[in-house]
């Protein structure tokens, strides 16, 4: 009975998350159904209240790092990246793709996937309409390299900042681990797109549009907070102190630079997306104490040979696809984390790259989308799943043997 | 005569110099363009991807003023290329569909190719031409967005006899070939 009711409360957060219903927002689905399995006793309070301090650093960190994306953005960050980029791009399609590279792949490094998702993809297309090159290459750029190359630091991903805590390993150590990876995954980005928007990719006949006129100006104190907010990270293990307080301090310096009320603060923390995390993974914790957690452990190859690893990658890569990277990382992490920190960093490659396969990160969110926008829109959905398919597969298997080569070498 | 030219970022110059050559004195022409939804639903759908977020909406104008704005533009300059008087048309909805409805009462559409530019063949057409071509109501003057590829046909292979068209099948031995059906006859 405690199995079916850990599932269901499992399957309604997922689906309130998924079809974002007006009246049971996902937040308060989450948080209901945690505390339904607690009060039923299918959790107990104490196994609840060690779900919720496991994850309070987490959130605390996450907090802190969306304040830092805000005050980012407040502080121009996006608008001047765009110029910089239709300045470097000189006109040229090829260069521009080449800046977008870079900017998308150092944002979702360093700003992590949401900043270049939600800030960076505009700026981009506005980049682009100015400069009137085709815009296909450099958003599809965007939206493949928020997942892609997610993979560098703890910081890059959600996913792996649910992770690292558990991998046991030093902010420095994880990316050490991860550059090669992320690398490889970039190179396979760069050569797919490249050839597959070739056309797009071709100079105009017409002289260069609008380029190279713009004013760059850069938000020093912005781009400073942020380089000394990651020699912070890189530092803090030699110092003894959580990576989390230099995130605050970050933040802060931001929050006091930019002179944002506290409203704006507490609303750039996203709480509702806060309090959705911390019952997602209460819930996640009872679905794995009745059952769940075994049925996983059945499916995830054990060990931390090549092969091993790239089945753990595969695996997360189509839990991933299916629901989404977010509870695919909260249920295959526990199986993946007793294995050791190499399980956890190619389970991350799985959780991370996997969801290129579809534009909206997973099978579940696809088909709701198909229902609700049938025929609005002029998506060619194939195009977009058959650069998933060119992608996905290369960057699973050259980025966990990067991963495996990394393991042995750092 | 009314002509309708459709204006693409990557065609559009030859487009209009082809309008401009062609057209006769007193024709109408329209410059159109109907810039994309596409790429909006893949950035929509990255967000939707974020599961549990509500991020703000980003600053700035929205992404439909941006490719309108961009649209326009375009379709100005196009219409100083082409040095005559010009209606220009933003329509909005299925890129292809809306070429095609655009061309309701025209009697000449001029497009060009949107594939792969780079070689003669199918594949010079694009998703988008593709359909329009087939389904335009009226006559369409398709042109190359750049000089034509300088590629050789490929030969025609019996003439070069080495492999010869298959016989037919009745040549071969094999099941005769059907009796016409009865209507067919004449």
């Amino acid at each position: 009975m405690s199995e079916v009711a850990a599932l269901v409360a499992l399957a309604a957060t997922l689906a309130a998350a998924v079809a974002r219903p007006r009246l049971a927002p996902d937040w308060a689905v989450a948080a209901v159904a945690a505390g339904l399995l607690v009060a039923t006793g299918v959790l107990s309070a104490g196994d609840a209240r060690s779900a919720a301090s496991d994850l309070g650093p987490t959130i605390a960190f996450l907090a802190a790092l969306l304040v830092l994306a805000d005050g980012c953005r407040e502080a121009g960050l996006f608008e001047a990246l765009g110029a910089a980029m239709a300045q470097g791009s000189r006109g040229s399609p090829r260069r521009l793709l080449a800046m977008v590279f870079a900017v998308a792949a150092g944002t979702t490094a360093v700003l992590s996937l949401d900043a270049t998702v939600v800030l960076l993809t505009p700026v981009v297309f506005a980049t682009a309409a100015r400069l009137r090159v085709p815009a296909r290459p450099h958003v599809y750029a965007c939206s493949h390299l928020a997942n892609s190359a997610s993979l560098l630091l703890p910081i890059s991903n959600l996913t792996n900042l649910l992770a690292f805590e558990a991998s046991g390993l030093s902010f420095t150590r994880f990316a050490a681990l991860m550059a090669l990876p992320w690398l490889v995954a970039l190179a396979v980005e760069w050569v797919v797109l490249g050839r597959a928007f070739a056309r797009d990719l071709r100079p105009g006949r017409s002289a260069p549009h609008g380029g190279g006129h713009e004013r760059v100006v850069l938000p020093r104190f912005a781009i400073g907070v942020v380089a000394a907010t990651l020699v912070g990270f890189a530092l803090s293990s030699l110092a003894g102190i959580a990576p989390v307080w230099i995130a605050a301090a970050g933040a802060l310096a931001l929050v006091i630079r930019e002179r944002r009320p506290p409203v704006a603060v507490v609303r750039a923390t996203e709480p509702a997306f806060l309090v959705f995390v911390l019952g997602l993974a209460i819930v996640v914790r009872a679905a794995g104490d009745h059952g769940l957690q075994s049925a996983v452990d059945g499916l995830v190859p054990h060990g931390d040979g090549l092969l091993a690893l790239i089945g753990i990658a595969a695996v997360a890569a189509v839990a991933a696809n299916l629901l989404n990277n977010l509870p695919a990382t909260l249920i295959v992490l526990p199986v993946a984390a007793a294995g050791g920190a190499g399980p956890v960093l190619a389970m991350l490659i799985g959780v991370n790259v996997g969801p290129n396969l579809t534009y909206v990160g997973s099978l579940a969110t696809l088909l709701w989308r198909r229902v609700l926008h049938a025929h609005d829109h002029d998506t060619d959905i194939g195009e977009f799943v058959r650069l998933g398919a060119l992608t996905v597969p290369p960057i699973l298997l050259a980025s966990t043997l990067a991963l495996w080569l990394a393991l042995r070498v750092v | 005569m009314r002509v309708v030219v459709w204006i693409t970022e990557t065609g559009w110059e030859a487009c209009v110099e082809t309008a401009a050559a062609l057209a006769p004195a007193g024709a109408e022409v329209t410059l159109l363009a109907v810039p994309s939804g596409e790429l909006e639903e893949v950035a929509a759908g990255g967000r939707a991807g974020l599961l549990g977020r509500r991020p703000p909406p980003p600053r700035g104008p929205s992404w439909d003023e941006v490719a309108d704005d961009a649209a326009r533009a375009l379709l100005a300059d196009a219409r100083d290329r082409l040095a005559r008087e010009a209606a220009t048309e933003v329509r909005h909805g299925r890129v292809e569909r809306e070429v095609v409805a655009a061309c309701v009462g025209a009697d000449l559409l001029v497009l060009a190719r949107d594939g792969d530019d780079a070689r003669l063949g199918p594949k010079s057409l694009g998703r988008h031409a593709r359909f329009v071509v087939d389904h335009a109501p009226c006559r369409v003057l398709l042109v190359w967005p750049g000089e034509p590829p300088a590629a050789k046909l490929p030969p025609p292979p019996h003439e070069h006899g080495e492999h010869p068209p298959p016989p037919p099948p009745h040549e071969r031995g094999e099941h005769p070939p059907p009796p016409p059906a009865p209507h067919e006859r004449p």
